[in-house]
């Protein structure tokens, strides 16, 4: 499926897509790492196409409840809904393969290959000829190849990498390396997309981009995108809905404005503690 | 057309070692030509294990294990089937080339099987538990044969006739084989496959995340890699007459090892380059007598003192000769300046 099919698929996006059966539902999720409890309980649902932010002071458990939906930690409490199914428990590859992607706060690209050969890697799944295929070279390798490449590159061009296709990844600067995440956090056909502090060390012109393309893969390619973000700019111009949690509970969730005054953010940002505060 | 262009391109090259093997056995003496032999096979064994221990980065020191399994499996298979297909075929090169050929496959089959069988439960560790894992699972193998009566136990397995296995190892099947091996792990590593298997290296959590199967792709890496071990070793066996438990110790494994890190890690041609050296470097310093293994030692260290990552790196052939190409007309327009 090429973009454009994509882009036909996803109904009509903005209007269309809100208010719907949510996307991702999360049910009085735990973890508990020895005698830190991580996340506390925490319930939230994301509609399907909306572009949901998770933020935090640092060390609120924002990345753990990441971790916990994509599978890289199994929740101790709690489950994870995605689309109607429970995938709560299971291996990072299949909730994967559920299309559900992400990327990482401390980037994790497979920085010895090419910036192409990055995004081509999440789509194995999308690969079928057989190993045997590959090793003689049949015309339908081939011809798979020739369409994970096209689309690898589409998408290159969506995060505006497109001339950096045979860079070497590790070499890119660093906005550009978290826009290869993404990049190849696409190529997986996503539903919902999680992404896990995006803007961190980009400047305001790179993180304004940034801004335009997270709108972009909503409106235009239909995704359901959730978002760990500290630079608060970014969060309060795309987000419909802030998620706001503090030593692994939730504080309080709603529109950016509200959260924005709400007292229990205040305090958690500001440092008061909430005994001070009543 | 796609299939009559390989077809004739498979034709020249068995014509071309065809040529060169009848060269070989006119002109030098058995005592290069064994060199030369051994230069092919050590191909065949860095390019499968840079395919697991290179490219995906899962260590193994037990692949002498699994050349074992081809060795004997390719000599007692061998052996069984020689009498049927000569009866059918008429005694004559047919029937041996036939027989040498089906030996090597099912050599390279069993050892797969045991490359999965080994590989299935361990490759779950990472790191040094991985190596340590291979490196028991290869000696446990060596053993098995040490003590398996009906394959001649710790004396070795020599066939049916007095005069050991047939000599069917020669120039022709030797480099036919490696380059076949060489080419389907050279397709396999350069497609979606290959990509995999460097991204479960380069970060295997990200690669989970991306929906790659870690687990069963680095299996799989894992038996290609010991299948190609064992038609190493079935060429082995058939080259020496017979085959002994203690050809495939643990130094064995090591050497594999060398050759792909004096190679470069990740590179095919790399590991091309590394079997050749170790075959080739000891002989030359023959006259050195008790003092090459002394040489020999230094001559590692400088090399990795000299080129830590090896002769290629990560890099091929190819992209060596293209930075060549493009570097000499920028070099060219530094002196128009």
């Amino acid at each position: 499926m090429t973009l454009q099919e994509r882009e036909s698929s996803a109904g009509s996006p903005i209007t269309g897509g809100r208010n719907k059966n949510p996307i991702l539902r999360l049910e009085k999720l735990d973890k508990i790492f020895g005698g830190l409890h991580a996340v506390k309980q925490v319930s939230l649902e994301v509609p399907e196409q909306a572009i949901f932010g998770l933020i935090g002071p640092n060390g609120a458990g924002k990345t753990t409840l990441f971790n916990v939906i994509t599978g890289v930690y199994k929740p101790d409490g709690g489950r994870v809904w995605f689309d109607g199914v429970d995938i709560s428990g299971e291996p990072p590859a299949r909730i994967a393969a559920r299309c559900v992607a992400r990327t990482f706060q401390n980037i994790r690209l497979f920085r010895a290959m090419t910036v192409e050969e990055n995004v081509m890697v999440a789509g194995h799944h999308l690969h079928q000829s057989s190993v045997l295929a590959a090793m003689f070279r049949t015309r339908a390798h081939a011809e798979d190849e020739a369409r994970l490449t096209k689309r690898a590159r589409e998408l290159l061009d969506v995060m505006g990498l497109g001339e950096h296709a045979r860079a070497v990844a590790g070499s890119l600067p660093y906005g550009s390396q978290r826009r290869l995440e993404i990049a190849r956090a696409l190529m997986l056909k996503p539903k919902l997309l999680l992404l896990d502090e995006p803007a961190a060390g980009m400047n305001s012109q790179e993180a304004g981009e940034l801004q335009r393309q997270i709108r972009f893969l909503r409106d235009q390619m239909g995704l359901t995108i959730v978002l760990v973000e500290h630079n608060m700019a970014v969060v309060m111009s795309v987000c419909e809905t802030v998620h706001v949690v503090d030593h692994g509970e939730t504080i309080a969730e709603g529109s950016p404005e509200r959260v924005k005054k709400d007292p229990a953010v205040l305090a958690a940002y500001l440092g008061k503690s909430s005994e001070a505060g009543s | 057309m796609r299939l009559a262009r390989r077809l004739a391109v498979v034709v020249a090259l068995g014509l071309t070692l065809y040529g060169v093997q009848l060269l070989l056995s006119g002109g030098v003496i058995e005592y290069v030509q064994r060199i030369i032999l051994l230069a092919g096979i050590n191909i065949i064994l860095a390019v499968g294990l840079n395919l697991i221990s290179g490219t995906t980065g899962q260590f193994s020191i037990g692949h002498a294990g699994f050349m074992a399994v081809g060795a004997y499996g390719a000599a007692f298979f061998g052996t069984q089937l020689a009498p049927g297909i000569a009866g059918a075929l008429g005694a004559g090169a047919a029937a041996d080339a036939l027989t040498f050929n089906l030996a090597l496959v099912i050599g390279a089959v069993l050892a797969g099987l045991a490359g999965l069988l080994v590989g299935a439960p361990s490759l779950r560790l990472r790191g040094d538990y991985l190596a340590v894992v291979t490196l028991g699972f290869g000696e446990i193998i060596r053993i098995l044969f040490n003590n398996a009566q009906f394959l001649g136990a710790a004396t070795g397995y020599f066939g049916d006739s007095p005069a050991g296995l047939p000599p069917y190892t020669n120039f022709f099947w030797v480099y036919a084989w490696a380059i076949a091996i060489v080419v389907m792990i050279r397709n396999l590593t350069f497609s979606q496959t290959g990509r995999s298997l460097s991204a479960i290296r380069e970060d295997e959590i990200a690669a989970e995340a991306m929906a790659t199967p870690t687990t069963r792709l680095k299996v799989l890496a894992f038996s290609l890699s010991a299948a190609a071990a064992g038609v190493a070793g079935g060429l082995f066996a058939h080259m020496q007459s017979g085959v002994r438990p203690e050809d495939f110790r643990f130094d064995k494994s090591i050497d594999m090892i060398v050759m792909i890190i004096i190679g470069g890690l990740g590179s095919i041609s790399g590991a091309v380059v590394g079997g050749i050296f170790l075959a080739v470097s000891l002989e030359l310093m023959r006259d050195l007598q008790q003092y090459r293994l002394v040489l020999y030692a230094l001559l590692l260290i400088v090399i990795m003192l000299v080129r830590p990552a090896g002769l290629f790196g990560s890099r091929e052939l190819s992209d060596v000769l293209r930075a060549r190409f493009s570097r000499a007309p920028s070099a060219g327009s530094g002196v128009a300046k």
